[in-house]
């Protein structure tokens, strides 16, 4: 049995050893926002968070996790607000399909938990992995940016 | 893709995990960013596969002249080890942050990439000039071996089927040295088509370069150009031989440029 705290909530489930954290999330918890959009380990599209660090939970035997606590797009949301990162997001047409963004999304919060004021470069190479095929990613590069600021903003008052 | 059935076990220590690796076919596995993509594919069919990830074999710990990085130390938590802000080892940080993207940067292991030995891996270049040696544990023992002789060929090294990297341990360049790493990554998968690490200083210099042949090897500092002349150097389908061969005496001059510019700042 797998015991992990998902979403802030304590979980367990029964998988086998070869269930990667992605299979787990998305048939054993029902949690899809975890996408699978490559076979390779490379889009980057089932991003989530471990333990706060953004993870390929493709590339994560599920069993690998116990004990640990995993953030899903789902989880992002507080008391029904959207985190300053998805409102960024539809502000500033951070997607058009919306494939990759919960991959994308997770991955800056892990930049910003880090950096809270990236410049433009390291935005950039912290999206080496996510892979988006329809917006050129500069409306992402611009939604983190803005989300940034509104979460020092947030800090700060 | 789903890996093919395997059985996971996680290792409480290391004798444990050496008794596992008694089955035929047993895998560790740490980060799992190199092992978990090719048992998705299928080309890695493991019977069992031990996890080591929670063994505590990581850290970054300077002790006497030596400096010490634990297996299971992840690409991230070099890229923030204070302990690496300084000339003379300023290659391994600047190395890591080229490795794979953040998400792997926060799995990937160093003690992983170099047991995995992809002929265009990073770190080890890096390692080879700072003439690294690697700790290994054995149920019947440890010896010590130094990088130059771990790896032996594409994704093959002398580790034994039931032995473990311990220790990864870098004697710590004299006063006044620089290190440097400088790679031209493959735009879509980010590997190296060639990359090359230096280190100069009153010891003298030392160039490897990595992703041109079968294993990173190390060409000496006195003139890389003419040692990657005589060398064997491969070509594919992204880089031709002579391609790759022009491109790794590019990156091992700048190599050497960066890396005598930061000796500088720490005479």
């Amino acid at each position: 049995m797998l015991e992990l705290v998902v979403n802030g909530e304590q979980r367990s489930l029964r998988v086998e050893g070869r269930t990667l954290l992605v299979h787990a999330l998305r048939d054993g918890l029902g949690l899809t926002g975890a996408h699978i959009g490559c076979d390779t380990s490379q889009c980057g599209a089932c991003t989530v968070l471990l333990d706060g660090r953004a993870v390929k939970s493709c590339a994560v035997l599920a069993l690998q996790t116990e004990g640990t606590e995993i953030t899903t797009i789902e989880g992002l949301a507080q008391d029904g607000e959207l985190h300053p990162l998805q409102r960024a997001f539809v502000e500033h047409h951070g997607l058009q399909c919306g494939f990759c963004t919960p991959g994308l999304i997770l991955t800056a919060a892990d930049l910003l938990a880090r950096d809270p004021h990236p410049t433009d470069e390291t935005i950039r190479h912290s999206l080496r992995g996510n892979l988006c095929r329809c917006t050129g990613y500069q409306p992402i590069v611009e939604s983190i940016r803005a989300a940034g600021a509104a979460l020092r903003e947030g800090a700060a008052r | 893709m789903i890996p093919a059935p395997v059985r996971y076990v996680r290792a409480s220590d290391v004798e444990h995990a050496l008794s596992l690796l008694a089955e035929p076919d047993a895998k560790l596995v740490a980060g799992g960013q190199s092992l978990i993509p090719v048992m998705k594919l299928r080309i890695a069919r493991p019977s069992v596969v031990v996890d080591i990830s929670r063994l505590g074999l990581s850290g970054v710990e300077i002790r006497g002249a030596e400096l010490h990085l634990g297996p299971l130390t992840t690409w991230d938590e070099l890229l923030g080890a204070p302990e690496l802000r300084r000339p003379a080892l300023a290659a391994i940080a600047e190395c890591a942050r080229g490795i794979g993207d953040l998400q792997v940067r926060n799995r990937g292991t160093v003690g992983g990439s170099l047991a995995h030995a992809d002929p265009a891996s990073d770190m080890p270049a890096v390692l080879l000039t700072l003439g690294a040696t690697l700790a290994l544990q054995s149920p019947t023992g440890a010896r010590v071996v130094p990088l130059e002789d771990f790896v032996v060929g594409p994704f093959t090294t002398v580790l034994d089927a039931r032995e473990i990297i311990t220790d990864v341990v870098v004697p710590l360049p004299a006063t006044g040295s620089g290190s440097a790493y400088v790679s031209v990554e493959h735009p879509a998968s980010g590997f190296a088509l060639a990359g090359a690490a230096a280190l100069t200083g009153p010891d003298g210099g030392r160039v490897a370069v990595t992703g041109v042949a079968a294993q990173p090897f190390l060409i000496g500092g006195d003139d890389p150009e003419k040692a990657l002349q005589a060398a064997e150097i491969f070509g594919d389908r992204f880089a031709p031989a002579e391609y790759r061969r022009e491109l790794a005496a590019v990156v091992a001059r700048r190599a050497v440029e960066l890396a005598t510019a930061r000796a500088k700042e720490d005479a």
